[in-house]
């Protein structure tokens, strides 16, 4: 879960990291409240979950709470990289005189977190941080003893720090381990961290995402005012909404989670790997697919016809294609007898709508009996779904 | 031969009385895989179809000589159960759990690293060596057989399903699996194909690799890497999930690609695959004919036969006179 600019900063302050003085506003009549409060030159930050808000014109300063009111209101009426802004972030203006990266993630390799430190910050920093020389140290954390104090220090110094620097600078490094460690982040980022004229290092920016296996533990969270959230990157549409609804109906077996296409053919597929693959299949044969719709796990009938109805609601749709790796645990006659079921409820008749099952495992011959029965095109495991894919492609075209 | 488990793997289930393992604990047993030992505290002196369990893997060890362990327990215990098992020396311990949190797959996996034992997973379905009637986990279900037969080619999948599916098409291809391993989905998981490449390369009985991949992250990127100087063997790739490239990414942060370069876009791990020298297919029905064509032009080179059959041990299945027209395999297929 990708936590907004101003909760990751909650979260660095739950651990003593600084940050400028501020706070999340949803209206100008508050950021003018807060820039009161602040004194001085404020800065407003749209509070989005994408990089790249600076030259969005989505981080924009203000010399006085007037202005702040003002910069406030046009933000929240304009969309920044194409997301609409509901929350801004008012804060005190750093007079800035470094700007460096902090972060720390998981290196899927090495199979640890790692930390790494940037003599140099900002958007451009993946980039840099590729160029040979360009200042970046990696680390990597051993779970069983964190990262200890002279870990820390020799990254402080890595950054520049000295004199009592190499404390303050120190003290950030250790604590963005400890976030990590206390809230299950996945990866929590400084950038820039920034060393102000006085010499204090405040994290001027905050990234963090929340480990989503996680969150059951993570009850502090909510305490914090940050709540579990799905990310889509946009609004569930209408028929996505229904489908999350289907697939609550009851626990067993996943069915209902609707990706919606603009396309006119709609996809039951088999989970995680084999959904990708009948995906681009559909692609490759020239197909539009309607929805992605991943099945797994052994849902029941009711959850499947619920599904079949929803996704052969959609205008425009012409097809249906039932398309699965070989199962191990999900039941071929169950998913046949909700799929037909779905297509009567919805006056198609399997035998002239274009429909097509590749779904081989669990209860075949029970499932090829019933699809038989209902004269349904389908195709055993000795052919694949790219073959499925490839004949519903052909359906209703000629 | 095999890799990671074989006849002599006495098998240990952790979490056995649960539904999910007791089910997979009677596949494992009726496909002749030797499950000694199950484990759920609490419930020492119970038997599930007929294996003693025991409160501690320490006490199953010692009175069943366990050496290997198949983990089946809700995510918030998976992290102490793995760690038992690695305690306890099993090696490889297959970790079948999903969501487990990242922090406690990094903890578990990092005990693992010093003790000297293997995970598999987690979110992994297990492994399989046909041959030796050894599976951890439920890969094949009730009925391994159809879809893993013994043979030469080692498959590394990091989608538990396409695990099935692929070895089922390699199968009916008329040719047979050494070792199947469901690497797992997850960013992080014990063993990733660096793990598992230099024990394929070391079999003699492996002829040839066969990777299911997916988009994000650089575990391909980082194989492509190693592979020339290290693995002579032919492999084929084949990506699920191409369509990904050209959706809209949501990137956020710049930490993981600080951490290592690489866009996670197949097309990117796809060329660096073929840089490599292995063959990337578009479709996965193309994967036997690959597989066929890289043997082949390999016997060429050395001038040894190396056979991509199935062992002539084995009575000829129906499907072994498919070997010749693969290249009709694309039309659609018959009703049965």
């Amino acid at each position: 879960m990708r936590l907004y600019e101003y909760e990751g900063k909650i979260l660095a302050q739950k651990v003593g990291i600084p940050v400028p003085a501020g706070k999340m506003v949803d209206s100008p009549e508050k950021a003018r409240e807060v820039a009161g409060e602040i004194k001085g030159e404020v800065v407003v930050k749209a509070q989005i979950l994408l990089g790249g808000r600076g030259k969005a014109g989505g981080v924009r300063f203000a010399s006085d709470p007037g202005e702040a009111e003002k910069v406030t209101r046009e933000m929240l009426a304009t969309r920044v990289r194409d997301r609409k802004v509901e929350k801004v972030l008012v804060e005190k203006k750093l007079e800035i005189v470094e700007e460096m990266y902090l972060g720390i993630t998981i290196d899927e390799i090495n199979k640890r977190m790692i930390l790494l430190a940037g003599k140099t910050g900002g958007v451009e920093v993946e980039a840099i941080a590729q160029k040979p020389g360009a200042g970046f140290a990696r680390a990597l954390v051993d779970p069983f003893i964190g990262v200890p104090g002279f870990r820390a220090k020799e990254l402080a110094k890595h950054l520049g720090a000295t004199d009592k620097g190499l404390g303050a600078l120190g003290n950030i490094v250790s604590r963005l381990y400890a976030l990590v460690q206390k809230f299950d982040a996945s990866v929590a980022e400084i950038n820039p961290l920034v060393k102000t004229k006085d010499g204090s290092y405040l994290a001027a920016d905050c990234r963090v995402e929340i480990d989503d296996d996680a969150i059951f533990r993570q009850k502090e969270l909510e305490s914090l005012g940050i709540f579990p959230r799905e990310e889509r990157g946009r609004e569930p549409t209408e028929l996505e909404r229904k489908g999350a609804e289907i697939d609550r109906v009851d626990h067993r077996g996943v069915a209902g989670r609707v990706v919606e296409f603009d396309g006119d053919t709609a996809l039951i597929i088999g989970g995680g790997g084999a959904s990708l693959t009948v995906f681009d299949a559909i692609l490759k044969y020239g197909g539009k697919p309607a929805n992605y719709c991943e099945i797994g796990g052994n849902p029941t009938v009711r959850k499947l016809q619920l599904l079949t109805e929803l996704i052969l609601s959609k205008p425009g749709v012409k097809r249906l294609a039932v398309v699965t790796n070989v199962l191990s645990n999900t039941r071929v006659d169950l998913v046949a007898r909700g799929v037909i079921k779905g297509m009567l409820n919805r006056g198609l008749d399997p035998r002239n709508f274009p429909v097509v099952f590749r779904v081989p495992g669990a209860w075949e011959d029970e499932g090829f009996r019933i699809l038989d029965k209902y004269g349904i095109k389908y195709f055993d495991r000795t052919h694949t779904m790219d073959e499925a894919a490839q004949y519903i492609c052909q359906m209703g075209r000629s | 031969m095999s890799i990671l488990i074989n006849e002599k793997t006495r098998i240990l289930v952790q979490g056995i009385t649960g539904r999910e393992a007791a089910t997979f604990t009677k596949d494992m047993m009726d496909y002749g895989s030797k499950v000694v030992a199950g484990v759920t505290p609490g419930k020492q002196g119970q038997k599930v179809h007929g294996i003693p369990v025991f409160d501690t893997v320490k006490e199953a060890v010692e009175k069943q000589k366990a050496n290997a362990a198949v983990v089946s327990v809700p995510p918030a215990f998976a992290k102490d159960a793995v760690m038992e098992a690695a305690d306890g020396g099993l090696s490889p311990i297959a970790c079948l759990t999903e969501r487990i949190p990242k922090r406690d797959v990094i903890e578990m996996v990092a005990y693992a690293d010093l003790k000297g034992v293997k995970i598999i997973g987690p979110n992994s379905p297990g492994v399989i060596s046909p041959a030796k009637k050894a599976k951890l986990g439920f890969l094949g279900g009730n009925n391994p057989e159809r879809a893993f037969r013994p043979g030469h080619i080692g498959v590394v999948s990091r989608s538990g399903g396409m695990c099935t599916e692929v070895a089922n098409l390699i199968s009916n291809a008329g040719m047979g699996i050494s070792t199947a391993i469901g690497m797992g989905g997850d960013s992080v998981v014990g063993s990733t194909y660096l793990d598992y490449f230099p024990l394929f390369e070391q079999d003699p009985e492996t002829h040839a690799v066969v990777l299911f991949c997916e988009p994000g992250g650089t575990k391909e990127d980082v194989l492509a890497e190693w592979i020339p100087g290290h693995f002579t063997k032919p492999v084929v790739a084949f990506f699920g999930g191409k369509f990904v490239d050209n959706m809209p990414g949501m990137r956020f942060g710049h930490a993981s690609v600080i951490v290592r370069p690489g866009s996670g876009a197949t097309k990117d791990k796809t060329r660096l695959f073929q840089q490599a020298g292995v063959r990337v297919v578009e479709v996965y029905s193309d994967i036997p004919k690959a597989l066929r064509e890289m043997l082949q032009e390999r016997v060429k080179k050395s001038g040894k036969a190396i056979s991509a059959a199935r062992k002539k041990s084995r009575p000829a299945k129906p499907q072994a006179k498919k070997i010749k027209k693969t290249g009709k395999a694309k039309k659609a297929g018959k009703k049965r």
